[in-house]
């Protein structure tokens, strides 16, 4: 479980002080899959950093299972926009990177990873350089790079911002499977609305910047959901309030 | 590779045609005659010189490396050493050259010392600009993995660094030849720079231009050298570069 009480955030620039979080509070229970959603520049990154561990807030607090202080770094499942593939190793070497840095041995890592390479439509391409392959497939291997650690709070940074959109609804449906065998906590940060109702269990909504938290939105679609969810009449009344929200001014 | 052939057929022309004494400037064919004919005499001195330049490029190397990871460590260390690396290319290696052999005498450690002052700058400044080029996502999504400082400097920031570190070695092992024959001209007893400075008063200039020739063999191979460590050493870089140049 994750709470986050009363976030707050400012970066000093040069026209001065600049809030970006102010008094942020939400909660995700262990198992769910909870979208954060907001327009472009409002803080979501900057959220995600904090609750990372990458970047420190100015007030407020994160709890983990009830733990203010539990260790952020190397415990929370962190992934980016960008793939961040090391072009130096094997797309093999760097889905082990996790591992290699908490000290297990290169060939057992290897050989942990070697088990999920099918899953992750990474099999052929163990021993290429990462700029061999598609987006989605490096996106593929920097979720494996993550979920080899076995961590159980896993934020993702609209990790299917770049890709066009086939390849972005095939993840999403690969994402969907995953999670469910998984059974880990997710946040997802994204801007884009059907990606956040199809995924998520519940969704945070954003304001522009100083960032506060608008509304939230219970996703009781039935599961499994496919693409084909997106066009029943539950899922546009749910994307009708969210836009409604969004559009506010 | 052709205009370098057709340049030595004219220059062969020119001074056969155009009567040019031998002292002046010899045909490419008498350079060549004379290296054959000195082949013992120039091998016996490029050794010497390699030795002056291997010697000094490794000295060079790791001083180099070490300056580059003290000047990116930390920015009190930047700002207490860069301005000596920067100034220190600023003095004439040859108003100091002749100090050096005050200093420690004649022997190889002078010439080492001149190919370390001259060849350990570019390396330093390609390694401080390759060790500055870590891209901060890199360094967050490692954090992110539980990355100590010294992982993401091991993990991450050297190996970034290395295509520029060898863009450094590659200059740098090629004025080391010039940092070398520096070092012989002001005071040695050997070395193809002692060769061509001793040739000259004698007017033996086709082996000045033996002794030339042999230098810049030396440079090309060392360059060459370095170029293929370099490819063994980056597999990845180098494959991702093809790749990208056929794909264009
Ligand atoms: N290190 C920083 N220094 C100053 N301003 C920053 C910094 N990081 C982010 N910001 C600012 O904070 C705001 C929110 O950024 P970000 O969290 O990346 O937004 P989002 O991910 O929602 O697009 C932006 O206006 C950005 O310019
Ligand atoms: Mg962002």
């Amino acid at each position: 479980m994750v709470e986050v009480n009363q976030l707050s955030k400012s970066f000093s620039t040069e026209e001065g002080e600049r809030k970006v979080l102010d008094n942020i509070t939400f909660r995700v229970n262990t198992g769910e899959f909870v979208s954060v959603i907001g327009p472009s520049g409002c803080g979501k990154s900057t959220l995600l950093h904090i609750i990372a561990g990458i970047d420190e807030a100015d007030g407020g607090e994160i709890k983990i299972n009830g733990d203010a202080n539990s260790p952020k770094l190397g415990h929370i499942g962190y992934m980016q926009q960008k793939d961040l593939l090391l072009p130096w190793r094997t797309v093999l070497d760097n889905v082990i990177l996790g591992l290699e840095l908490k000290g297990v041995a290169k060939l057992e890592a290897r050989q942990k990873a070697i088990e999920h390479i099918e899953t992750f439509g990474l099999k052929g391409f163990e021993n290429q350089y990462p700029f061999v392959l598609s987006g989605g497939m490096r996106q593929r291997a920097s979720f494996l790079r993550s979920v080899l650690l076995h961590q159980e709070v896993m934020l993702l940074d609209e990790p299917f911002g770049a890709l066009d959109a086939l390849t972005r609804h095939q993840m999403q449906e690969w994402l969907m499977n995953l999670w469910r065998t998984l059974g880990n906590t997710i946040i997802l940060v994204t801007h884009d609305t059907d990606e956040a109702l199809l995924l998520s269990d519940k969704i945070y909504v954003m304001s522009a910047r100083p960032a506060k938290i608008v509304m939230s939105l219970e996703v009781d679609l039935p599961r499994p959901r496919t693409h084909a969810t997106v066009t029943e009449p539950e899922f546009a009344k749910l994307k009708a309030k969210l836009l409604a929200q969004l559009h506010e001014k | 590779m052709i205009i370098l052939v057709v340049l030595i057929v004219i220059w062969e022309i020119w001074v056969q045609f155009g009567d040019i004494p031998k002292w002046q400037l010899p045909a490419p064919s008498a350079i060549a005659q004379e290296i054959v004919a000195s082949w013992s005499l120039l091998l016996h001195h490029a050794y010497i010189t390699l030795q002056e330049i291997v010697a000094g490029f490794f000295v060079a190397l790791i001083f180099g490396l070490l300056l580059a990871t003290a000047v990116t460590h930390s920015k009190i260390l930047e700002r207490a050493i860069l301005p000596i690396i920067v100034s220190s290319q600023t003095i004439p290696i040859i108003a100091i050259a002749p100090l050096l052999l005050i200093w420690v005498g004649y022997g190889l450690a002078s010439k080492i010392i001149v190919v370390v002052l001259i060849s350990f700058y570019p390396i330093a400044v390609n390694t401080i600009d390759g060790l500055k080029a870590i891209n901060t996502d890199m360094v967050a999504m490692m954090r992110s993995l539980g990355a100590s400082r010294w992982q993401i400097f091991t993990k991450l920031q050297i190996p970034t660094s290395l295509p520029y570190m060898f863009s450094g070695i590659k200059v740098g092992i090629s004025i080391s030849v010039i940092g070398a024959v520096i070092g012989e001209w002001v005071g040695a007893s050997g070395g193809l720079g002692y060769l061509i400075k001793y040739s000259q008063p004698l007017f033996l200039t086709s082996r000045v231009f033996a002794a030339i020739f042999v230098l810049s063999i030396m440079g090309v191979a060392l360059f060459a050298l370095a170029g293929l460590v370099e490819r063994l050493m980056l597999p990845w870089y180098y494959a991702e570069k093809r790749a990208k140049s056929a794909s264009q």
